[in-house]
């Protein structure tokens, strides 16, 4: 049986609704979407610790030019070694049935003795026959995105050589759980094969027989990680190594690296803002209904309630606002995490993923979302407790305004008593307006947010695509070359212009600090793959010197005019110092570079190409595509139009999601403490607003008292938002800044905007609302009642 | 001299030297009780007069465990209320009193029985809500609203809550003040009733001097101070009285 104070609750609520629902709401997206952050981070993690140790995957990783097998007796022998796999590794083009592109592919040879280190699972059929020569076990990506079957065959060209392979068998590799084609930007699982192949019948193919290129380590748990990486790094030196990586720097896990932190990020950003906006809603909506029902609370505490019960009373009340909310949370967070769960299973590849909704994290948003309202709700119920009983029984005294500076300043300006109306209101309760302010500024600040991600995205395609890579392909070769290469490329069909390209292999350091990359040589006066300053204008590559991207520079923490201490890795040895001529500006990736002659000149040589840059007559594509499955000694092909493409594809799908998601959570925001705020004012300003009726003003006049309140907070909070909004994305641009990628900031007139426009909407239409609620009330019924 | 004899013999209420005052620091002080020295016996009801502003409202804080006195002291039947915590006074409201107030003071989200079960729910021995509205002749509006009844059937919903605990006293501040007579008149009579039926000490504050003639005992109040106290040999019954 319900007491009667349990049932003045329940209608309490019901009377509430409207404005129960709005920060429930607001509630339920902080809930909704620290669930999501939460769960899929729980269940990222342990998807992937699950999945490493089942498929051993490895702790270091290195590669080498061409290293002897009986080396990796000495590798075995390192101390904190615990196994050690050597590998042949290569790359392919293909010639797939139906299409017209060359699509590339990564071979890597399987152990006689089957594998012991990142071993792949069998999805499909079966791994190839040891002794088999033209037999491999492909991605099961690739083979579902080309409707490929155990049994299935296509072509490959490798070094020159046309092989005709097999399928035995569909995989997934802990190795490649999200896997970049080379030069992309994107997954593309159509056009870029990873196989497994025989380990005798892939060192033919590559010319590797008693060698291997490819190195993976696992570590004893005990093991000195650096300690290993150097001496796998000395004894691979003599045979072209390039350096050994722990897991941060292997593709794949890095990947996954960032986009769990974007989702730690992302729980740790926006629930705690949400939260914030719905323990203010609370606090400001809980503190009026105290001041209304002052009278009851007296006469509770009258017939001999206690304190307690009566703040329980109205803690209780913010319990079931919050309870509702929760269970909105929990309902969108499970949707939003299906959703994620979808989307995840489209870019990574996973053979499973743990269940990202335990229980606990479901209980864990649930206290949240009741404590961040039980806050808010804290000084209303407090009020309420403290309350004297003989002293609540009587009326309030009316709020106490003065005259001050507002006054000689409204004198000045001649404004209407309504004006001063609000003017008022505002200075009466100014901690109450600010934090309204600060509520609807948080709306505006998210969509600025929202719009800058979009924004900026663009403006790192703009850079990398249409001011530095300008080239429609690259073409990788499988071996070095001299500069004939280029002249070959010309007589491709539909090639206009060619630039080659030089890629060394080297670690760069100054001090303690190093960076293993490649230095990128090419000729000066480049007109594809160009080089940007700082300030995204194309420089000539210097006579002398070397070009550093900013991020590089930032972390060998030199500056123009510096030097840099440059070791050759691979096959060529030696070292070299080099001034630092300029920093460059690139999003993607970190890069060195130098004119083609320079670097020729300091390795004593003459220039070498390991990769062409094309520009083609589109119109005779496919030829050209044709031609280039039959070239030789190409490694790979990448038409850089589809990598923009794709990329672009992903990020507007991406951005859809989001500016989706963004877009709710900020009016969401918005019209909970627009409309929060403007029911209070009606609430308290209902006996004033009905005398002015009396008076003979007009319902528009009064409701323009009523409302302006609420638009000269909504107002204010534009500047504060934009202002707010600039910090949240320079924090992200922060938040983004890697090796892999970064974010530059932009920010735009049109962003702010947009982000105006579409809160000052919502504000407008919460307004409304109100202001239907005060036509229709019966103001003057409002007057005969006692406060 | 009987055990029960000795029990009446105490007052249900003895105040001595009850002083409130408020204001003070800066604002003007108050001087709202000047030390009221009263004896109220057990069973009685008993009126207390006066104009706005004469303390009759603040005594009725005082004994009613509502407010505390600045100095004096003040007993219900052996208890020291000026000696109590906030605790313990609402320990004795939940127990022994039962308010009624002018401007009825229901909760307007809550139902006639729902209002009243307000007080069932806390009270030790409480009647059902449904008798106590009964008492008061509301036993067909249990389910309305307070917007849905009359100004006196508020009213007497409040005396049905403030009487189903089977409260040792009744305090009721100008119950009458918002009534016409008619309506006015029915609640006096549930109050003369719960008076006689169940021997509720019940004090009456009012400005309407025709229901003084109903009281056991009249007591005038002027700036803080009892001015007179007055004992009627004969009274009128609630349907006599003239407003």
């Amino acid at each position: 049986m319900l007491h009667a104070l349990d049932r003045k609750l329940l209608r309490d609520v019901w009377r509430l609704k409207a404005q129960a629902l709005a920060i429930s709401l607001v509630l339920a997206c902080g809930v909704a979407i620290f669930l999501t952050g939460m769960g899929m981070v729980r269940a990222l993690d342990a998807t992937l610790e699950d999945y490493y140790n089942r498929q051993h995957f490895a702790h270091v990783f290195a590669s080498a030019r061409r290293a002897p097998i009986s080396l990796l007796g000495d590798v075995e022998a390192i101390d904190g070694v615990q196994t050690a796999e050597a590998r042949v590794v290569g790359s392919v083009v293909l010639d797939l049935p139906g299409r017209i592109a060359p699509a590339a592919g990564r071979v890597i040879s399987l152990p006689d003795a089957g594998p012991t280190l990142n071993v792949p699972l069998l999805v499909s059929g079966q791994y190839p026959r040891k002794t088999a020569q033209n037999e491999v076990a492909v991605t099961e990506r690739f083979a579902a995105a080309n409707g490929f079957r155990p049994g299935d065959r296509f072509a490959a060209i490798a070094d020159g050589k046309r092989l005709l392979l097999t399928i035995t068998g569909t995989v997934r590799s802990p190795e490649f759980i999200y896997t970049l084609p080379p030069g992309g930007l994107m997954p593309d699982d159509a056009g870029y094969a990873i196989m497994w192949m025989p380990h005798t019948a892939t060192a033919g193919v590559f010319g590797m027989s008693g060698a291997f290129n490819d190195l993976t380590v696992k570590l004893r748990r005990d093991a000195n990680r650096q300690a290993v990486i150097d001496a796998i790094d000395r004894l691979l030196a003599p045979w072209g190594g390039v350096g050994a990586h722990k897991r941060d720097l292997q593709m794949s896990h890095a990947f996954m690296q960032a986009e769990l932190d974007q989702l730690r990020n992302m729980s740790a950003v926006l629930p705690p803002i949400l939260f914030g906006v719905t323990a203010f809603l609370v606090n400001m909506v809980l503190g009026r209904i105290v001041t209304l029902e002052r009278s009851e609370i007296g006469l509770l505490k009258a017939l001999g309630y206690r304190d307690s019960e009566i703040a329980m009373h109205y803690l209780m009340l913010a319990t079931l606002v919050a309870a509702l909310g929760v269970c909105l949370g929990w309902a969108a967070g499970a949707w939003l995490s299906s959703g994620m769960s979808h989307l995840y299973a489209k870019f990574f590849d996973f053979p499973w993923l743990v269940e990202p909704h335990a229980i606990d994290v479901y209980a864990i948003a649930g206290l949240i979302g009741l404590a961040s309202a039980g806050i808010g709700a804290l000084r209303a119920a407090w009020a309420a407790a403290a309350l004297a009983p003989a002293v609540a029984m009587s009326p309030p005294a009316p709020p106490a305004f003065r005259r001050g500076v507002l006054d000689a300043v409204s004198g000045w300006l001649r404004l209407p008593q309504t004006a001063m109306m609000v003017l008022r209101g505002l200075l009466r309760w100014p901690l109450r307006a600010a934090f309204t302010s600060l509520g609807l500024s948080l709306g505006v600040a998210i969509l600025v947010a929202s719009n800058f991600m979009l924004d900026s995205l663009d403006a790192v395609i703009e850079t990398a695509f249409f001011k530095s890579n300008r080239q429609h392909a690259t073409l990788a070769l499988a071996h070095e070359r001299s500069l004939s290469a280029v002249s070959d490329a010309r007589h491709l069909p539909g090639v206009l212009m060619v630039e080659p390209q030089f890629d060394l292999p080297v670690t760069m350091s100054v001090g303690p600090r190093e960076k293993k990359l490649a230095i990128s040589a090419r000729p000066p006066g480049g007109d594809l793959a160009r080089t940007l300053n700082v300030d995204e204008q194309p420089i000539t590559l210097p006579e002398k010197g070397v070009l550093l991207s900013a991020k590089l520079a930032e972390h060998l923490g030199v500056q123009p005019g510096d030097q840099v201490h440059v070791t050759l890795s691979g096959l060529r040895k030696g070292e070299m110092i080099l001034p630092v001529a300029a920093v460059t500006q690139q999003y993607i990736g970190i890069g060195a570079y130098m004119r083609l002659d320079t670097l020729a000149a300091h390795l004593g040589e003459a220039p070498r190409v390991t990769s062409l840059n094309l520009w083609i007559d589109t119109d005779v594509l496919p030829e050209l595509q044709a031609a280039l499955k039959t070239m030789p000694a190409l490694a790979t092909s990448v038409m850089l139009t589809d990598v923009r493409k794709s990329f672009q594809d992903t990020i507007s799908e991406n951005v859809r999601i989001n500016t989706l998601l963004f877009l709710t959570i900020s009016v969401l925001i918005t019209i909970g403490v627009a409309y929060n705020g403007a029911r209070i004012q009606l609430s308290e300003r209902a006996r004033e607003l009905a005398s002015l009726r009396i008076l003979g003003f007009t319902r528009a006049e009064v409701s323009t008292i009523l409302l302006g309140e609420t638009a000269l907070l909504a107002v204010m909070a534009q500047p504060l938002g934009w202002l707010i909004g600039a910090w949240i994305a320079w924090a992200m641009m922060a938040g983004f800044d890697s090796d892999l990628y970064r974010i530059p900031l932009v920010l735009t007139p049109q962003n702010f905007a947009s982000a105006s426009l579409v809160t000052l909407a919502a504000v407008t239409t919460a307004a409304l609302f109100v202001r239907r609620r005060l036509d229709k009330a019966d103001l003057i019924a409002v007057l005969k009642t006692r406060e | 001299m009987s055990v029960k004899r000795a029990i009446q013999d105490i007052p249900a209420f003895r105040t001595r030297g009850i002083t409130k005052i408020y204001g003070g620091r800066g604002t003007a002080e108050v001087r709202a009780l000047d030390g009221v020295d009263l004896d109220l016996p057990e069973g009685e009801l008993v009126v207390l007069l006066g104009p706005s502003g004469s303390g009759k409202s603040t005594l009725l804080n005082i004994i009613g465990g509502l407010d505390h006195a600045t100095s004096g002291q003040a007993w219900f039947r052996d208890q020291d209320l000026t000696a109590m915590t906030d605790r313990q006074l609402t320990r004795y409201r939940r127990d022994n009193v039962g308010f009624v107030f002018q401007f009825y003071n229901l909760v307007a989200s809550l139902t006639a029985r729902e209002n009243v079960a307000l007080v069932t729910d806390v009270a030790p021995n409480p009647m059902r809500p449904e008798e106590a509205l009964a008492l008061v002749g509301l036993q067909n509006r249990q389910g309305h609203f307070p917007a849905q009844m009359s100004g006196g059937e508020q009213q007497r919903v409040a005396i049905a809550r403030a009487i189903a605990k089977r409260p040792g006293v009744l305090l009721c501040d100008e119950p009458t003040g918002a009534l016409d007579s008619k309506t006015g008149t029915a609640v006096l009579a549930a109050l003369e009733d719960v008076n006689t039926r169940f021997g509720t000490t019940t004090l009456v504050i009012t400005h309407n001097a025709g229901i003084r003639k109903m009281a056991h005992r009249v007591i005038r109040f002027q700036d803080g101070r009892v001015v007179e106290i007055e004992e009627n040999e004969t009274r009128i019954r609630a349907h006599e009285v003239t407003w």
